[in-house]
């Protein structure tokens, strides 16, 4: 009988957490307003949160798209379609592993920092003095760094998508020597504007938005110690991935229901 | 890092991320504004084949519209399809036939418009009266096999 305790009390926790983390969402998202005021703060995370996950993801893309160009191709070239490289490569990055990868590099480079800064933050007591001095920590410190990470993730994204095309040229032009005009062609010819890369765009937004709650809550509902701290963070990078790879199962059979 | 370096290097950040949008939207999406100048005529085929929403409509060989959507006419059970044509076509006769052809021997299947000689222009709305269904492999092979029996009870 101990072990059905258990997980029931583990459920129960999981519900808890979850419904903590609903009742938080509100409040940081009112707080976002006052950055309006103080834009110096969003600049600010911006850069902690976009501008140092830049080198990570341009890298990433760029092996993934020649992974993509040598794995499409001998795919491919079997149906003796290897000029649709171009159109295989920009499907699978534009719709999925795009946004897909770009939120797991995110929530592994900029979601796990956030939790660790704030939950330190908490353990040190700064927030606590910060309202003892009157200062809204939701506003001046969740806000920023919540909001940050929903404007730099499909920014960065489409960064992915386009250096992992110029990764998959790379490959099929110059190594495998396919035509470098019907890679663009075929491109143009079968990616549609709405359906792959406004899907993409969206999805790259809620995966920024689920990956930046995650890990703001984490941070703000750390134990205040190092243990407590280490765990949140812990849990922001597991989380925030199998909501991500949840999600994007997800919206893909929403959006691509019909087609 | 000062304030001016980071707020330059953040700004930086911000247009390359939105210029990789754009980019993508334009030259992988192939994104135009003015796809609305579009016009739409219908066809009514006995068999469509593997034809596909968003098959090309060539004429002469070249693309100049895209299938818009397929369809069933509950009267006589043929297929209808609605074809969206570039405004920059508006000139084709109103006896234009259409056939539904394959491209390579295997390959993907798309509507070619043959124009009449008619003075007047199809218009949005209008029908293409003259039309040829795909060719069904099987009831390609179906004939053959019926010929060659004839033959043979000769």
């Amino acid at each position: 009988m101990n072990w059905l305790s258990r997980l029931g009390g583990g459920v129960i926790t999981a519900v808890q957490h979850l419904g903590r983390a609903g009742v938080f969402l509100p409040g940081v998202i009112a707080a976002t307003s006052m950055l309006w005021r103080r834009p110096g703060l969003l600049i600010q995370q911006l850069y902690s949160v976009g501008v140092m996950t830049v080198l990570i993801v341009v890298v990433a893309g760029l092996f993934v798209g020649m992974m993509l160009g040598f794995q499409g191709y001998y795919t491919l070239v079997d149906f003796g379609a290897e000029s649709s490289l171009g159109l295989a490569v920009a499907l699978f990055l534009t719709r999925e592993l795009g946004p897909v990868l770009t939120a797991l590099l995110f929530a592994g480079r900029a979601g796990s920092a956030l939790t660790a800064e704030i939950g330190l933050m908490k353990a040190t007591q700064q927030l606590e003095a910060m309202e003892m001095m009157a200062v809204d920590p939701l506003g001046r410190v969740i806000a920023p760094r919540f909001l940050a990470g929903c404007i730099a993730m499909p920014l960065l994204a489409a960064l992915f998508s386009v250096v992992g095309l110029a990764g998959g040229y790379l490959v099929g032009v110059g190594v495998l020597n396919i035509d470098g005009g019907s890679y663009w062609a075929s491109m143009q010819t079968g990616v549609d504007v709405y359906d792959d890369i406004l899907g993409g765009i969206i999805k790259s937004l809620v995966f920024g938005f689920v990956v930046a709650w995650i890990a703001v809550f984490e941070g703000y509902h750390a134990e205040s110690s190092t243990a407590g701290v280490s765990r949140a963070t812990t849990r922001t990078v597991v989380t925030a991935a199998l909501a991500v790879l949840g999600l994007d199962y997800a919206m893909t059979a929403i959006m691509f229901d019909e087609v | 890092m000062t304030r001016k370096a980071i707020e330059t290097t953040v700004g930086l950040f911000l247009l390359i991320g939105v210029a990789a949008m754009i980019w993508l939207a334009l030259k992988v999406g192939n994104w135009s504004p003015a796809t609305t100048h579009d016009y739409e005529v219908t066809a009514r085929f006995d068999n469509i084949g593997g034809l596909t929403v968003k098959a090309p409509v060539t004429l002469a060989g070249v693309t100049i519209g895209r299938v818009a959507s397929i369809g069933i006419d509950a009267d006589d059970y043929s297929a209808r399809i609605t074809l969206q044509i570039d405004q920059a076509h508006d000139n084709l006769p109103t006896d234009t036939s259409a056939a539904i052809l394959t491209s390579g021997l295997l390959g993907a299947q798309y509507v070619g418009l043959d124009p009449g000689a008619e003075e007047t222009y199809l218009e949005d709305g209008d029908r293409i009266e003259i039309t040829q269904s795909a060719v069904v492999l099987e009831h390609l092979i179906g004939q053959i096999l019926i010929r060659t029996a004839e033959e043979q009870d000769r």
